[in-house]
Order: C-alpha cells, then structure tokens, then sequence
C-alpha cells in the first residue's frame, strides 16, 4: 500500500511539468488507477450484486465524475486519502481488536492429567468431572474444581478484578482462568468445561453485543436511510439547480460529488458498537460481567436502586456482636451458651460456637432437650443450663430483663437464674456506607427489601441512610414491591435491583437491570441477572454506573461529532463552499477519530 | 439450533451490518448477529431445516463478502 501512495504521488507530481494536454491526461489516469484499481473493481463486482450504495461504488462514481469534469488532482487526491483513510481505520480496527482478543486471554489452552505416572497436556473440552488435574506454578487454572493437595497463593484477578493474590488450601473451592502463583496443586474437577466460570464469562462478553443498545438501533436505522438519502440529494444536486436557475452542469456535478464522498455512515457504524464493547469489556477486567450492551446504556438512567438486604448489604453470616453477662464471667457464659448448643446445627448455634473457638469436652454435656422454635435445656457441668429465646424463660418462669438491643438475642439461665444474654446479628458489608452515600451524591434512590424483622431493618436503613425500607417480606412480596417502584418510576428512569440470587431470582429477572452480586457459584443468579459482580464487593456498583456512563458519555460524543461535521460539510457543499478534500476528511476523518474516542471506552482506571 | 463461526477478512463495519441485515431475512433464521469486533457470525435457525439453513446463510456470505474466510 505504502509502495502505491508513493508511486502515486510521483506520477501527480510529473503530472504538472508535463506541457503537452494528453500525455499529462494519461499519467494522472495512470496514477488514479495505482492508487484506486481495487475500489474500483469491488465497485464493479458490487454494482453486479445490485448493491448500489456501497461505498466502493460511491467512491468510484465521484472520483469518475472529477475526472470527466477533468479535475484530476481532485479525483488522484479523494482516492489518495481514501486509501490512507481506510488503512488507518483498518489498523485502529486491529488494535481495538487486539485489546479486545486480550481480555480474552482468560481462556486456558491446556489441562494436565496424569497419564501413567506423567503429566500429559490435554484440552479442558475433554476433562470430565471428577478427574484430576494438575496446576504448576504459573499455569492457568483451566477448569473449576476442588483443591486436593498444594497449599498455594492464587491470582484472582482475571475473574474478580480482585488485585491481592488469595492463599488456597486443599479443600477450596478454585475457579477456572485464575492463575496459580506458588506451587503445585491437585485439582478434583467439579464443572465441565462448558459450564466453568472461564467459559461462561467468555461466552458472556462474547455474547454481549447481540443485545443491542438503544443508541446502536437509532444507529442501525439512520444509517439505512442516510446513504439512499444523501445519494439522491447529490442526484437533486447536479439535476435541479442547472435546471431550474441554469447554472453551469460542471459546477453543480461537482458539488453532488462532494455529497458521494460523505455519503457512508462508517464512522458511526463502526465507533458505536465499538464503545459499547469497550464499556462491557472494560468493566469485565473489573469483575463486572455486563450481559448486554442494553444493559449498560439502561445502568446510566438508573434512579433507583432496590437492594436485598440479606447477603447484600449485609455478609448474612451471623456474629456476636456483645455479651452481657450477670454474675459470671463472659468467658464463662459463652462457654455454658457454646457447650449447651453443641450438638444443635442452627445459625444462631454455629456462631456462638465459632465465637467460643476452645474444644468442647462432650463427657460434660448431658440431658439436652431441644426445645422447638425456643431454644435448648442441657446439663453442663452438672448445672441446668436453658439457652434460647424469651419463650423460653418465660416458660421456665425466671425472671430476666429484656434488653433493648436490636438483634437475635439469646438469654441464658444457669439452675434457673438468668446469668445474661448474647447479642447476636449480621455484619454489614464493608463500603457498604461509602456505596449508599455516592448512590444519593448521584441522586439515585436508595430502597431496601427484606424478609428480617421492622427493628433490625430500621437499624439497618438508620445506619447506612437509606431512603425507604421495607421489611417482613415474604419473596412474592418482595416481587410485587418492585412492580410497584417500576410502575411508579420516570418513562427513561431505570430501576435496579441487587441481590445475592439466593431466593431472589424472579426479582432479579423484573428488575429493568437485575445485578447479582458474589456471582461466582450462584448459576441462578447469573441466570436470571443482567449484571453480574464476580466479587462481594458492594462499591463495584458505583464502578458499574461509573462505567456505563463514560460509555454512554462516548456514544453521545461520537453521534454528534459524526452527525455534525457530516451535515456541516454536506450543507459547505451545497453552497459551495467545500471542496473534495473537506469532504474525504468528513469521511475518513472522521471514522478515525470516532474510533479512537470509541477505544477511551475500553480503558477503565 | 445455534451456530457461531469466525468470519475472517470482514473488515468494514458498514459491510458487517448490512450482512447482519441480509442473513435475518434469510428464511428459516430466528436471529442472525454478525459481530464485527470479534469476526464472529451467529446463526440461531429451526432445528428441523438446521442444514438447510446454514447453507443458505453461506450462500448469503459467500455472495456479499466473497473475499472473507468462513473457519470453524
């Protein structure tokens, strides 16, 4: 291409010292056909499919036309940066494709299984589940599984955007495309290829742009009716005005050829998508998987943000969070609370042992009676120890003070005195505070859902300043709130909802944007979502509207950038005011531009 | 059924939507995408006339981008 540019120039530059008319002819039709035999020829191939406004045909038919108006600098020049136009746009094209291709390195090539005491490459596709595989130090992880021996640290941060590498002992579960950094692991394989988090991500941002955005449509649709409309006002053009007004034919014609020149909408076609796959591919280098172009131009209009509370805004693990003991120590009371709730599998149970951390000696527990929906009675070192809740002491009749702590609260009786309480609740997220303070910065509604009781859910709302809360929802309750917060919603104002897909599926599915947090291993929940936040992190969502409207800011920036100059010179144009060059640059110039705004999308600090 | 195949040498966005264009109004096609960033043609046909329809679409390409690459 370079060797024709050149070649091209030369032959126009001996052009113009050439005094004899026709010889002079000859050597710019020599250079126009060095530089433009294959538009034309695609041009002709294309006329004979009886496709009309294709840009190869549109290029040809104007530089014809300058050339039979015998402007063949004009003619040489339109062709000449044609091609410099498209072997720059074709390069930027690569480039983005390049980047794109990168964040698809998350794909593993191999697998090793042992053959016969040896390792032996073989591709993921054919590992079935329950084979083991083995994971050097360096590799990729190339199918989720269980760790069966190799204690080691793991690279997380294709999957999750997480950056501190995780520690993984045998017994952990470990993700595909994840990198192994240490040492050797032994992998019992839990998924199939098809279905591994490696391959569901791919095909996700993959995928993704087949849902288009409402901008790609708008895009679709103009540039169907742009080229026949243009083309025929260049006909209007070089027909009307001679006619009507009489003006001289050469003048008009070669006005219309200007309008040929900026007749393809490339710029537009190209750069927009290309924004939106920038967006989506950026924020899944985040650990935000983006299902649609749609969604993320929806996630830029939202104005209210519904969150489950349970495993969202809160871990959904439960804690204690105070001991209040009479009579005894602390230490003591929880171990009287941990030894009677030994054998008792519930929530509440798990935690207080996991607070208590000593051995329990079970020679020391004896008669233990579980008493439904109120608690436990055992003999702990030879005393009556009751745990549970207010029913239970009251059935007992002991006397106790109710505490005004909002939580589970579990009261304690040793040989029928009441010794204390615990406090026991679920822990909030971290940021969770800093994400609901942005969210209202940005004037997005805040509104919580949950099954808990009105105190807790009040402490919850007090705490983290959130607009509205509704609690005591049983989950169709949960479903017909969120009809009634779209239904009462602005025509372009977007609802989000955010929950952990844990019995929320079919809100998720409502929701204009549906964003499942903690993704990984949840398949209903990034079934039913349209976002979907690989970590547990509840601050991504910010990212995510942070995200998509630096996208959408693109989009907006390359339709009227494009549109714009488009009309401008179509408008010189027909006032004659542009020449042929202007007009390559409408062309060329601008699908250029638009795409290297378009690659702006891509990169997320 | 569904079908995905990477188109090589599709290398003009315009030309990639008018293909899109094209392979949806091919009978028998539920949804055709053609994805110019990843070279990427996804075919979504009735199960029944599946061959049948894939060959058609080929048809299609074959006749609007005669110079691109069908590979598996």
């Amino acid at each position: 291409m370079i060797f024709r540019i050149v070649l091209t120039v030369l032959f126009w530059i001996a052009a113009n010292f050439i005094e004899i008319d026709l010889v002079k002819y000859i050597i710019f039709i020599l250079a126009y056909l060095i530089i433009g035999y294959d538009v034309l020829s695609r041009a002709i191939k294309n006329i004979l499919r009886g496709e009309v406004f294709d840009e190869n045909f549109l290029m040809s038919i104007a530089t014809i036309g300058a050339i039979a108006l015998k402007e063949f600098p004009e003619a040489i020049a339109v062709m000449l940066f044609y091609q410099i136009g498209e072997t720059f746009q074709d390069y930027a094209v690569n480039n983005s494709r390049k980047s794109i291709t990168k964040l698809m390195e998350i794909r593993p090539d191999f697998a090793n299984i042992k053959v016969n005491d040896k390792l032996e490459k073989v591709n993921p596709e054919n590992v079935k589940i329950g084979d083991i595989i083995f994971v050097k130090p360096g590799e990729k992880v190339p199918l989720d599984g269980i760790v069966r021996s190799g204690n080691s640290m793991l690279d997380t941060k294709t999957i999750t955007g997480e950056s501190v590498p995780r520690s993984i002992e045998p017994g952990c579960e470990i993700l595909s495309g994840t990198i192994n950094l240490n040492s050797l692991l032994e992998i019992e394989v839990t998924k199939g290829f098809e279905d591994s988090t490696v391959n569901k991500i791919l095909e996700l941002v993959e995928n993704a742009t087949s849902k288009k955005s409402k901008s790609e449509k708008f895009i679709t649709k103009f540039a169907k009716f742009y080229t026949p409309i243009v083309v025929f006002l260049a006909l209007a053009i070089a027909v009307i005005p001679p006619l009507v007004i009489g003006g001289k034919w050469v003048k008009w014609i070669s006005r219309a050829l200007i309008f040929l020149v900026i007749s393809c909408p490339c710029a537009l076609v190209i750069s927009i998508p290309l924004s939106f796959f920038g967006g989506i591919g950026g924020a899944s280098k985040k650990g935000i998987l983006i299902k649609g172009s749609n969604y993320l131009e929806a996630l830029s209009n939202t104005k209210v943000t519904v969150f489950d509370k349970t495993g969202t805004l809160t871990k959904g693990v439960f804690k204690i969070q105070k001991i209040n003991s009479i009579g005894l120590e602390k230490d003591e009371l929880l171990k009287f609370a941990a030894y009677t709730e030994n054998y008792s599998n519930h929530p509440i149970a798990l935690s207080i042992k996991q607070e208590f951390k000593e051995e329990i000696d079970e020679e020391n527990i004896k008669d233990i009676t579980e008493i439904s929906g109120k608690g436990i009675k055992a003999v702990v070192f030879g005393k009556e120890v009751l745990v549970g809740n207010e029913k239970l002491l009251n059935e007992e009749n002991i006397k106790f003070e109710k505490t005004d702590d909002v939580g589970t609260i579990v009261y304690i009786a040793i040989d029928k005195k009441f010794s204390g309480y615990i406090l026991i609740s679920d822990e909030l997220k971290e940021n969770t505070k800093e994400t609901i303070d942005e969210l209202k910065k940005s004037s997005i509604k805040t509104v919580m859902l949950t099954g808990d009781r009105n105190r807790i859910a009040e402490k919850i709302k007090n705490d983290l300043g959130i607009d509205e809360f509704y609690s005591e929802l049983l989950p169709e309750d949960k479903l017909n709130l969120l009809e009634e917060i779209i239904k009462n919603k602005g025509k372009n104002e977007k609802v989000a909802f955010i929950g952990d897909g844990v019995n929320d599926s079919p809100v998720l599915a409502r929701a204009d944007i549906g964003i499942a947090m903690g993704g990984i291993g949840a398949d209903s929940a990034i079934e039913a979502s349209d976002i979907v936040i690989m970590t547990d992190e509840i601050n991504k969502i910010i990212e995510a509207i942070r995200i998509s409207k630096k996208t959408l800011k693109i989009v907006r920036q390359n339709i009227i950038f494009a549109i714009g100059i488009k009309i401008a010179i179509l408008i010189l144009g027909a006032l004659g005011l542009a020449n042929m060059w202007m007009a390559v640059f409408a062309d060329v110039g601008v699908s250029i531009i638009a795409i290297l705004n378009a690659m702006r999308a891509l990169k997320i600090n | 059924m569904k079908k995905s195949f990477v188109l090589e040498g599709l290398d003009c966005a315009n030309c990639a939507a008018k293909l899109e264009d094209k392979l949806n109004g091919i009978k028998g096609i539920n949804e055709a995408t053609v994805n110019f960033m990843t070279s990427k043609v996804t075919i979504e046909g009735e199960d029944e006339e599946f061959d049948e329809v894939m060959k058609r679409a080929i048809d299609i390409i074959k006749k609007y981008e005669p110079d691109a690459q069908i590979k598996y």
